[in-house]
């Protein structure tokens, strides 16, 4: 029991929760914007490490840091495009799609640091984003470094969490999305188009997913690793479900995996010589699987998830 | 009537797809305040003629002309959707195009505002609001459209239209799904719209309907215009072989002479999900009586229907053929037993698409030795029976090699009839025997399950068309929410009884009369 109270009591905990949790809330408000429009986007997990490698290399070869955050949207863009081509105007499986776009995103990214880098043996670093220091906020006993110590881009992901609900519950184009979600011959009846929406939100979440990808080379660590995403993307995938396609959910949700994975780390170094380490690197992805199972038989599928359009097809 | 000023005009529309002449010059005028009803059966044009109204086909020659804000009738460019909404043509589809999971009133605005645009909810609420309180469609806007009753959907769908400032609303077989009440709702909104301005363009196959609500019919048959009149001095009789083109037999039903009960459902009870769900169901099926069943789809029928297939037996309660209780849930038994079957679904439930009319035919007996030697399938003997039905029945296809998929629904009707009722089946489910059929194939259909009655067969005809049931049944029972009501003698009751079983404000129809 002392050990759970010395480690929910420390600043550090927080700070590794929230931080923990940033790749996963860009990666599940996209992974939510592509399936509320009804295409699921299995590529997150190679959506993931093209935004790393390309966000982190365009630092390494000289783009400014935000340069780079916008070089990683713009991959992760592009890999949603095929997606959106393969899915929705070819009306391909979503899951087979999705899959190769994993495996072509993954291939792609590794054979392009190969090639731009061939002979370093360790992998080289960059300037990373540092922690912001908020005037006031930053400085407070306790919260400061549990929750104000972060970097720029853990507060673009609470941004978009806010922009992103804005924009479904609050504008004609959100709730354009869910109706074309839900059932896509409402939108066409209406004379709007379901191609434009689809793929425009699959591009668009794509583009958030490689934000989560740029995160872990250009703020949590400053280089790029082989394996370093290690089944975010799935974890992703995942939590929508948690989340019941809500933003704030995800938010919730993302914040939740943060911190279990935060937990097991620090619970590892306290008792890690009795139990295998193993076993604790289990523990969030196990937790993840227990609260899918009580929230997902009751979960609000978008119900044109997973089918294609076909103009003029009567659903 | 005439003298109002034309909202819409068609000049002699023409379509062909390929050898098919799907419109063949036909013309029509609309005017303001007016229903016009377009009557046909299935595959006379109707639907095509409409996509081309609304820019989904391109004619092949012709115009479509529409009352411009100028004043005069303006030609609509041929193919474009867009400026068909734009002119003021409004559209409610027989399968609703609603996002279920958002409000009637979000419905209602989808497409209309700029996509990223904030706070226009109230003005949208305030326009809805002044539509429904001067056309009488009275409905919840806030409730997800997933929790409205279809009723309520088709309001949605008019609101839409209406919101869009249609001044042409065309509505695509609208009674499909509605009870005989809310139908009766619908006309009274119709009429009143009509008479705030509107031009109203009513499809539909059923006549009864026509009659009641339209001012002016125009009649389609095989893509050609068979005939218009003003419905005020049109005749039933005139009108039905205007449709068909030739005089139908009138199907004649005589008096049942019921016999020994041959299936019986003593306190049934079926668990499930919510469509399939019955509780405390009693009904006899006697040899020689045609029991109708009438209900709003999704009260049950489905259910009955497939304890009667034999895909399910009982929660509770017992089902009893030939008084020998059935416990186990086979259809090989059962057919074997005798129980023919018409799935309501026949396309997708009564026939294998990709495998042969020979094949389809034989599909349920490949065990009986009529069909196999020593163990292997007789081809010959599968393509003798399928020759002789084909003939029998009447089913158009190219020979008893054709691939099931290619037949109409009329023939793969047909085809079913020739399977199951070869047999002499003891008790017969029909379900939705002629759902889409045109008038020709329904008669014939008809006349196989009477016949099938007189010769002692105990038949259970599930349907969603009281003309049907009426022209068929001896005796009506009514599914409400799973419970079955006695309705008695078909002689003895009226539609508006039945109607009111069907929305369950009513058990019994004594009931109603007290």
């Amino acid at each position: 029991m002392d050990v759970l109270f010395d480690i929910l009591g420390s600043a550090n905990f927080w700070a590794a929760a929230i931080r923990i949790a940033t790749p996963l809330i860009f990666g599940v408000l996209g992974a939510l914007i592509c399936e509320r429009a009804g295409v699921l986007n299995l590529g997150i997990e190679g959506i993931f490490v093209a935004g790393a490698m390309a966000g982190w290399l365009a630092v390494y070869l000289g783009a400014g840091l935000w340069g780079g955050v916008l070089v990683a949207a713009l991959a992760g863009a592009l890999f949603g495009l095929l997606h959106a081509f393969l899915t929705v105007i070819l009306g391909l499986s979503q899951h087979v799609s999705g899959i190769g776009i994993t495996l072509l995103a993954t291939s792609v990214s590794y054979f392009t640091y190969r090639t731009a880098l061939p002979d370093v043996t360790s992998p080289p670093r960059i300037a990373a984003f540092q922690p912001l220091n908020i005037p006031g906020l930053s400085d407070l006993p306790f919260f400061g470094p549990a929750l104000f110590q972060q970097t720029p881009l853990t507060f673009l992901a609470l941004v978009f969490v806010v922009l992103v609900a804005l924009v479904l519950y609050r504008t004609p184009l959100g709730l354009a999305i869910r109706a074309v979600g839900d059932n896509p011959a409402s939108v066409e009846a209406q004379g709007l188009s379901v191609v434009g929406l689809r793929v425009g939100a699959v591009v668009v979440g794509s583009a958030l997913m490689a934000l989560g990808g740029a995160f872990l080379t250009m703020s949590a660590f400053d280089a790029f690793f082989f394996g370093m995403v290690n089944g975010r993307g799935w974890i992703c995938i995942a939590l929508v479900v948690f989340a019941s396609w809500q933003p704030g959910k995800a938010l919730l949700g993302a914040l939740l995996f943060g911190a279990f994975d935060a937990f097991q780390i620090r619970l590892q170094a306290q008792i890690g010589q009795v139990v295998p380490g193993q076993v604790f690197l289990m523990l969030p992805y196990l937790l993840s699987i227990v609260a899918l199972i009580l929230v997902a038989r009751r979960a609000d599928y978008p119900r044109a998830l997973l089918q294609p359009w076909t103009k003029g097809q009567r659903h | 009537m005439t003298d109002a000023p034309v909202l819409l005009s068609l000049q002699n529309i023409t379509k062909r797809f390929g050898p098919l002449i799907a419109n063949n010059a036909i013309s029509l005028d609309l005017h303001r305040g007016e229903i016009l009803a377009l009557l046909g059966e299935n595959g006379a044009g109707k639907t095509t003629l409409m996509n081309i109204l609304f820019g989904h086909y391109v004619q092949d020659e012709g115009d479509v002309r529409v009352l411009a804000d100028h004043g005069a009738l303006a030609t609509l460019p041929p193919g474009s959707p867009g400026a068909a909404l734009k002119a003021g043509l409004g559209m409610v589809h027989q399968h609703f195009t609603l996002a279920e999971n958002l409000s009637g009133l979000d419905n209602i605005r989808l497409g209309t505002e700029p996509l990223l645009s904030f706070g226009r909810e109230a003005t949208a609420r305030a326009k809805v609001k002044k539509i429904t309180a001067e056309s009488g469609l009275d409905v919840d806007l806030d409730r997800r459209v997933a929790d409205l009753t279809v009723g309520e959907k088709q309001r949605i769908e008019i609101l839409k239209a209406l919101y869009r400032d249609a001044k042409v609303l065309i509505l695509d077989e609208p009674t499909a799904v509605l009870t005989p009440q809310e139908a009766e709702g619908l006309f009274v909104v119709l009429r009143r719209l009509a008479e705030n301005g509107l031009g109203v363009i009513f499809i539909s196959h059923k006549l009864g309907e026509v009659l009641a609500v339209s001012h002016r019919i125009l009649v389609l048959r095989a893509g050609t215009k068979a005939g218009e009149l003003v419905t005020a001095k049109a005749d039933r009789r005139a009108i039905a072989d205007l449709m068909v083109g030739k005089a139908v037999a009138e199907v004649v039903r005589i008096p049942a002479l019921p016999g020994e009960t041959l299936m019986e459902f003593d306190g049934v009870s079926l668990n499930g999900a919510g469509r399939q769900a019955l509780s405390g169901v009693n009904l006899k099926l006697r040899s020689g009586e045609i029991v109708g069943l009438a209900g709003v789809s999704g009260n049950g029928q489905s259910g009955i229907a497939a304890l009667i297939s034999g895909l399910a037996v009982p929660s509770s309660g017992t089902l009893r053929l030939y008084g020998e209780a059935i416990t186990k849930a086979s259809p090989r038994d059962l057919v074997e037993a005798g129980v023919a079957r018409m799935p309501e679904d026949r396309q997708h439930d009564g026939v294998v698409g990709t495998m042969s009319v020979a094949d389809n035919i034989a599909i349920e007996e490949v065990r009986s030795p009529a069909f196999s030697k020593m163990g292997l399938l007789d081809r010959k003997a599968m393509r003798e029976r399928a020759t002789s039905a084909i003939s029998g029945y009447d089913v158009r296809c190219p020979g008893p090699d054709a691939e099931a998929r290619l037949l109409s629904g009329g023939n793969v009707q047909k085809l079913i009839l020739a399977r199951v009722l070869e047999r002499e089946p003891r008790v017969i489910l029909a379900n939705q025997p002629t759902r889409g059929l045109d008038v020709g194939a329904q008669a014939e259909v008809h006349r196989r399950i009477l016949a099938a009655r007189d010769r002692g067969a105990a038949v259970l005809v599930i349907s969603e068309d009281l003309d049907e049931l009426f022209a068929l049944a001896d005796r009506f029972v009514v599914v409400h929410a799973g419970e079955l009501a006695d309705a008695g003698s078909s002689e003895s009751l009226d539609r508006g009884t039945i109607g009111l079983m069907m929305a369950g404000q009513a058990r019994t129809p004594v009931g109603i009369a007290s």
